[in-house]
């Protein structure tokens, strides 16, 4: 053993630095490695799975959640939590549908048919204010997270409701002669082979790596997650910090709203709902703390990654889909019980 | 140091430590106490801070276990395995911040946890009964219906003690009762534990309130590094017996540097006052005015509750004064966000290093860097090794013993976190530091490290304040020393003073009355 005093401070650190055992390896990267075990399962049991077009279409499902996923990453590094991203996404869908059929302007007696590009930057800005609303709730007036995000998807399910009436926007391809055809792009449409709402997923998820690790925005939220009188004390606006991850994670609800109604060319109220679930599963499942500081985009990535390619190879091999819920549940459950023998020992 | 044996051998001792110790990993906090309880009399036990006392009656109260030693009950050796086997053979402890739930009324609290049932349910009648019993013994009007939120604070001792009666204790155990207590209701508290020694229960008191404890007290024991120095009974010894005991040779904290030249103002506070949290209406800094000149170190002393704290997060801009300015360096910053304090080159080391000082879940490397940011900022985003050279600067500036800015924060011991918290504030290059008990639960050795490195600071322009309640650590490198009483300052010292004239300063030793 340890003699000095010297190697004696630095005994406790050890286990956490020097070359990780097979079993730490196999800990760190247990999303990983369930994945390639859900990959490798179900392409042993159907032909179908294992190709480049199921992955490709299994992919295109994991786009919705996962942005919603990204959003709900920023909000847990927090300490947060928002349950509003399901509503907002049906919301959201909805707003473009009503946007696409034409604005009518009474007072002046004029239809204004906005563009697509024009469609998605309202329905954004109108996800961000969303947000905002959830943000000044918890930052400003003291409101629980919980409580205030549960308000706000109560409010906007409500508000897609009465907006189409309980019915669903069917037509949103939009006209030639109105100039505002094209909304389909986003869902249908490929950029070398990859569907879009891929391509946006991808996106998203490398800005937000990008945002978490290389800017002092990044630092601002991994600290005031972890403890935030620490991080006011040391300069950090905690505030603004809360406030804007709500701000983006409504942006990201509204972007999953909108490929969603484009992979489906329609627009209903009830779109995305319990999605919320589903972003905090794939959240907790890559491996991010419930209590806030500790998260990374790419764990968050695997997760809604082993979300959806598990449920859709279930539907692949032909397993009902009361069994699916099971499963879900399942690796929910373990992957928390994996974070907490984690986390667990040092807090 | 070897402690006399207070060996009276007579049968009026109720309970005693035999050679108790106490460790934790290589902190010594108690080594081999001897210490006894006479029945229905006071035993105050004195010592400065993290001298062993609280360790002392978690161990008496069955909260902690001795590493070696025993406890001797009635003559016969005892093993308490939790507070609970403690209170079942009558020894019971009141901690200083009570263990009432506010929510709930004076009946409820007493027999919290172990109400009286019948078959159905709850027998509130008989707990009411029971309580108007207790309360009528104590001479307490409370009605026990009341919600314990809606007692003052002395009053809810006395819920506390009528708790404690309600099990039989025959042995009580009050650590600080009266350092939230007024004038009155401190007396109406030694009325109430004069009641309980002359039926014959035994009290082991602990205050920092010297002149207070030995009003009341029969026996002193007197602790100092986890030995116990020395015993007596009261009529046997004075005020100047205690400090002089408590105080004792101390270990060199370093002296004020000399040899740079004392500066220009750099921190200037003008007849500031902060409002109580609660909004009761006094001041907790009470139009206080301090001048601290680059290059100079201030060191503020005062007792819990004295407004130290108060007055340096109002400074640093945690808390809003409710009048009064902050100067720094010429420019008015009262009120500014702590942020732009920061900015300006005003800091503040906060007193709770794991409440206020660390991020937990982040590196050693990335705590260092969190104020700084803007420093290795390259237009948006931050720079890898601009961040290194920040981190390692620190980590060598300061001496913290790391395997390197990648090593998890908590793998640190007490002091190099401590040593993390300062060395993330210097990082910003400030003109002012403030620092909240630098020195709290961290071991002798590392105090006198941060000591040196703040002299070291100092004597490069930096002003230093430092607030302490150790009055040891006054007399180290402070060139002047302030000492705090209900926030004011009661009396300003240079480096010359002795330790007993800090004291009475701050009331901890008030005259006679």
């Amino acid at each position: 053993m340890s003699v000095t005093t010297t190697t004696d401070s630095k005994k406790t650190a050890k286990p956490a630095k020097p070359k990780k055992g097979l079993i730490e390896l196999l800990f760190e990267g247990r999303a990983f490695f369930a994945l390639i075990a859900i990959v490798v399962t179900f392409s042993l049991m159907s032909p179908n799975y294992f190709t480049i077009s199921n992955f490709l279409i299994m992919a295109s499902h994991v786009a919705i959640f996962g942005l919603l996923a990204i959003g709900m990453l920023l909000v847990i590094l927090n300490g947060g939590i928002d349950l509003s991203v399901g509503s907002t996404l049906g919301l959201s869908g909805v707003i473009a549908g009503f946007l696409m059929q034409g604005v009518m302007l009474p007072q002046i007696g004029v239809i204004l048919y906005p563009s697509v590009w024009v469609v998605v930057v309202l329905t954004c800005l109108f996800g961000a204010l969303v947000g905002a609303v959830n943000g000044v709730l918890i930052a400003y007036l003291k409101v629980p997270a919980f409580v205030a995000t549960l308000g706000v998807l109560y409010v906007a399910r409500g508000v897609a409701l009465l907006m189409t009436n309980g019915l669903t926007y069917n037509n949103l391809s939009g006209r030639p002669e109105l100039g505002n055809t094209g909304f389909d792009w986003l869902g249908f449409n490929r950029l070398g082979g990859v569907p879009i709402g891929v391509i946006v997923l991808a996106t998203f998820a490398v800005v937000c790596a990008i945002l978490l690790t290389r800017t002092a925005f990044g630092r601002w939220l991994y600290s005031s997650g972890g403890n935030e009188r620490a991080a006011e004390l040391s300069g950090v606006p905690v505030k603004r910090v809360k406030i804007i991850v709500y701000v983006l994670s409504g942006i990201c609800a509204a972007a999953a709203g909108l490929v969603l109604s484009s992979q489906l060319t329609s627009a209903g109220p009830t779109a995305g709902t319990t999605y919320e679930l589903t972003a905090i599963a794939a959240v907790v499942i890559g491996g991010a703390a419930l209590t806030g500081g500790r998260g990374t985009v790419v764990g968050t990535m695997l997760g809604a990654f082993v979300i959806g390619f598990l449920s859709d190879g279930l539907v692949i091999i032909g397993v009902s889909a009361y069994w699916q819920t099971v499963f879900t549940g399942t690796v929910i459950v373990m992957a928390v019980l994996l974070n907490s023998i984690r986390y667990g020992r040092r807090i | 140091m070897s402690a006399r044996n207070p060996d009276h051998g007579g049968n009026d001792v109720v309970l005693a430590a035999r050679n108790i110790a106490k460790t934790y990993g290589s902190v010594h906090a108690l080594k081999g106490v001897n210490f006894e309880v006479h029945r229905g009399q006071i035993t105050t036990l004195f010592g400065e801070n993290g001298a062993g006392k609280s360790t002392l009656m978690k161990i008496l109260s069955g909260v902690i276990q001795p590493s070696s030693g025993e406890i001797i009950l009635d003559g016969k050796p005892v093993v308490f395995a939790s507070a609970s086997q403690a209170r079942e053979h009558g020894i019971s402890i009141i901690h200083q911040e009570l263990s009432l739930a506010p929510n709930m009324n004076v009946r409820d609290n007493i027999f919290m946890g172990r109400e009286i049932t019948t078959a159905t349910g709850v027998d509130f009648a008989e707990e009411e009964r029971q309580t108007r019993l207790l309360l009528e013994e104590l001479e307490e009007d409370i009605d026990p219906l009341t919600p314990v939120e809606n007692l003052r604070l002395g009053q809810q001792q006395i819920v506390e003690i009528a708790r404690a009666l309600s099990v039989n204790s025959r042995i009580l155990i009050m650590d600080e009762p009266t350092s939230a207590l007024s004038a009155t209701e401190v007396e109406v508290l030694f009325k109430v534990i004069r009641d309980l020694t002359a039926k014959g229960v035994s009290i082991v008191y602990i205050s920092h309130h010297l002149e207070e404890a030995l009003q009341i007290t029969n026996h002193a024991v007197v602790l100092r590094d986890g030995n116990m120095t020395a015993y007596a009974e009261r009529k046997d010894i004075d005020l100047e017996w205690i400090v002089r005991n408590m105080v004792g040779e101390n270990f060199d904290l370093g002296s004020p540097p000399t040899g740079h030249t004392i500066g220009d103002v750099a921190l200037s506070i003008e007849d500031l006052s902060v409002p109580d949290a609660a909004g009761v209406g006094y001041n907790v800094v009470d139009r206080l005015s301090l001048a601290v000149k680059s290059g100079e170190v201030v060191c503020i002393y005062g007792l819990m509750g004295a407004g130290r704290t108060e007055l340096l997060e109002t400074v640093a801009g945690r808390l809003k004064p409710s009048s009064g300015r902050v100067v720094l360096k010429g420019r008015e910053v009262t009120g500014n966000s702590i942020a732009s304090c920061i900015a300006s080159g005003l800091v503040l080391v906060p007193e709770d290093r794991q409440r206020d000082g660390l991020v937990q879940t982040m590196t050693v490397g990335r705590n260092l860097s969190l104020a700084s940011i803007g420093a290795f900022l390259r237009g948006v985003f931050t720079s890898v090794s601009r961040e290194m050279s920040l981190i390692n600067e620190a980590i060598a500036k300061v001496h913290i013993k790391t395997d390197g800015g990648t090593a998890p924060i908590g793998s640190l011991s007490g002091g190099n976190q401590q040593k993390v918290v300062i060395g993330k504030m210097l990082a910003t290059e400030p003109e002012v530091i403030l620092l909240d008990e630098p020195s709290r639960g961290i071991d002798i050795g590392a105090k006198a490290e941060v000591f040196k490195l703040l002299a070291e600071r100092a004597r490069q322009g930096l002003a230093v304040v430092y607030t302490t309640s150790e009055v040891g650590e006054c007399l180290s490198i402070a060139h002047r020393i302030i000492v705090m009483r209900r926030g004011r300052i009661s009396a300003e010292f240079g480096p010359d003073v002795t330790k007993e004239q800090i004291m009475a300063a701050s009331g901890e030793s008030v005259g006679t009355h």
